[in-house]
């Protein structure tokens, strides 16, 4: 058995990223002879969130509910995990590359003394089961072979398109109430702010994004940037590095812990193209890098470019957007 | 009074272009720069702020070579008051080995009088990324741990010492508050590190480093090798150079029909 741990958005539907690593899980089940692949929820289920589960292949879907879960705590949500193991005798957990996919599988490779590969994107074999995964911030792949069970992976995100099965699963619905120790539930969250409104719909949906990266310099460097958006009707796409530094909100992240864009056109500026950002733009149809580095990996694989500085670049295409448009 | 261990790793820049030894086992160090991640510079500085705000210590540690020795003096040098070396080749560690080797460093300096309440690490290691250590600890010391947080408080609660952690999740801004002693790993960008002062560097070099063997024979990682993925050829088209380029661009966006309105 193959289970996965499926994560919910805040409408309490499969985040694109677990429906991706439902996708994995289904070739992995193909290549092994077609084992079962069950999801894991924690918290309710909606009829919604069951029969998209269902298009993507889901035989049981267990469902972790009672007093351990009422607030995220990583070591609660392994111990969950634990007794959706040992009730569906799985021999490998999977999550997302997310936050919580991460923590949650890292606390039950800790408690059953097993490795975890993080952020795989392709396996290469069963016997012995060897994984390719990101090293190095993306630039390397590692061969990593993983002989332990339960076998214990995160998927990078992006790494593959998710995609339903071509025959649905019965999603059989199995509620669990495990009790959970006081010591799992020590370090759990206490309080939440409400987060800033997801606007992240109208980036993966857009037909033009405008990019920005570190280059932008400073949270007061995207004037700009945010008129040359304005101009062409197009959000603004940002890289990670943006966004840690809090200079723009989390939902304009594009890449593999943010949003996948597929536009006609994205202009990422001052964007190097690592490739966790590449996993979000890949798909765009034609892609005009700015950037002052003619041999940063954005401009090589990218259709178009022009190489300066984007503080001096945007305002001249800025100007010139106006001047045709008077004209 | 919060003591607290931090726990840093020289690992290889990888935001210029890295070269791999021949057996795929490692970055080739020849061709690299070196440094510490970012998200380990953010969390010695909230190790030196916490140390500061309740009057303890903060002591930073390394696993690694003696190369490695360059990222402890850069941790002394913005406010750490001790260190320790464990000396080893840190590409034959596993996590699970790093994980094992910190808790022996944290049994050690507890029976020696120096418990470290609070272990700080990074969220991830720049190099081998196998965003796990923090947790493999906690479990060895049995202590709780808060994971991916960017902000870090001590304070005093009913008397007892309790961490207050919080960071960005999927359903907002989270917050942790845990007794202490605990394990926290950090995320870069809750706090601009702080860069070290001529007078820092100076009183860094003459803090005496603790040097320690490995604990325990290492497992090892579960890596076959690396690899760099092959260079896909570029077939950009370069429209030009600075803001000269832009009817050109506008051209461009013409033609693509995205320029209407
Ligand atoms: C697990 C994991 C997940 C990640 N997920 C994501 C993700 O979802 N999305 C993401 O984006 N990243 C992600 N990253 C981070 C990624 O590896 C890179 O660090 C990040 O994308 C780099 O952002 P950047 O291009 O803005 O900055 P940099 O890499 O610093 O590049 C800045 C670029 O701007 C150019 N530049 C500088 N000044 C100017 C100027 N004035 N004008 C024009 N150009 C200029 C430079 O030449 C350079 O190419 C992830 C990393 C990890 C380890
Ligand atoms: N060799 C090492 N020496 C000291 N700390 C380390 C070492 N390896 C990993 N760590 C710590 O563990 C964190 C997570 O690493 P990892 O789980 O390997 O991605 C890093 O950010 C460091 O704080």
């Amino acid at each position: 058995m193959i289970l996965v741990l499926v994560e919910k958005d805040l409408a309490g539907a499969a985040v694109e990223v677990s429906l991706e690593t439902l996708t994995f899980a289904r070739s992995l089940s193909d290549a092994g002879g077609g084992v079962p692949v069950d999801a894991v929820v924690v918290g309710d289920v909606s009829p919604a969130l069951q029969s998209q589960l269902a298009a993507y292949g889901v035989r049981d879907v267990h469902a972790l509910g009672g007093p351990g879960f009422a607030a995220f705590a990583g070591a609660a949500w392994a111990s969950g995990l634990e007794t959706v193991l040992a009730a569906s005798r799985s021999v490998v957990v999977m999550a997302a590359g997310t936050p919580r996919g991460g923590e949650v599988l890292a606390h039950l490779a800790a408690r059953s003394g097993v490795a975890m590969a993080a952020n795989v994107v392709a396996f290469d074999g069963l016997a012995p089961f060897v994984v390719r995964r990101q090293v190095v911030g993306g630039q390397a792949v590692e061969e990593m072979q993983l002989s332990t069970r339960p076998t214990v992976f995160t998927v990078a995100g992006h790494a593959v398109e998710a995609a339903p099965a071509a025959t649905p699963g019965p999603a059989t619905l199995v509620e669990h109430a495990p009790e959970v120790a006081e010591s799992d539930l020590v370090a759990r969250v206490v309080s939440t702010e409400e987060p800033a409104p997801d606007l992240s719909g109208s980036l993966k949906s857009a037909r033009v994004v405008v990019g920005a990266g570190r280059g932008a310099g400073s949270e007061g460097g995207f004037d700009d940037l945010l008129e040359l958006a304005d101009l062409l009707g197009a959000p603004l796409g940002v890289s990670r590095v943006v966004t840690s530094l809090g200079w723009r909100p989390h939902h304009e992240q594009v890449g593999q812990t943010g949003s996948r864009i597929s536009p006609d056109l994205y202009i990422p500026c001052g964007i190097s193209g690592a490739i966790q950002h590449w996993a979000g733009c890949s798909s765009a149809k034609a892609i005009l890098a700015i950037n002052t580095d003619p041999d940063a990996p954005m401009v090589t694989k990218a259709t178009h470019a022009v190489i300066g500085d984007l503080h001096e670049v945007v305002p001249a295409i800025n100007a010139e957007i106006r001047r045709r448009r008077a004209g | 009074m919060a003591s607290v261990l931090v726990c840093v790793k020289r690992v290889p820049d990888s935001s210029s272009e890295i070269v791999l030894t021949d057996d795929g086992q490692a970055v080739d160090g020849r061709f690299a720069g070196f440094t510490m991640s970012q998200h380990e510079q953010c969390a010695v500085e909230l190790a030196v702020q916490t140390a500061s705000a309740t009057g303890g210590e903060a002591t930073v540690l390394t696993l690694g070579d003696a190369d490695a020795l360059e990222q402890v003096r850069a941790a002394l040098a913005v406010g750490c008051t001790a260190a320790t070396h464990v000396v080893a080749d840190s590409q034959q560690l596993g996590p699970a080995d790093v994980a094992r080797e910190i808790a022996a460093v944290v049994r050690d300096h507890e029976a020696a009088g120096r418990p470290h309440d609070l272990v700080l690490l990074g969220h991830d290691a720049a190099d081998t990324g196998d965003f796990q250590v923090g947790i493999r600890l906690a479990y060895e010391l049995g202590r709780p741990v808060v994971n991916g947080v960017t902000r870090v408080t001590v304070e005093e609660v009913d008397g007892r010492p309790v961490v207050t952690a919080s960071g960005d999740g999927p359903d907002g801004h989270e917050t942790y508050r845990v007794p202490l002693p605990a394990v926290v790993t950090v995320l870069e960008g809750g706090v601009e590190p702080r860069y070290p002062t001529v007078p820092g560097r100076m009183k860094a070099k003459k803090i005496p480093v603790e040097e320690r063997e490995l604990a325990a024979a290492p497992a090892g990682p579960a890596r076959v090798r690396w690899s760099l993925p092959p260079a896909a050829p570029s077939d950009v088209h370069v429209l030009g150079k600075g803001p000269e380029a832009a009817p050109a661009v506008v051209d461009l966006l013409e033609q693509l029909g995205v320029l209407a309105r």
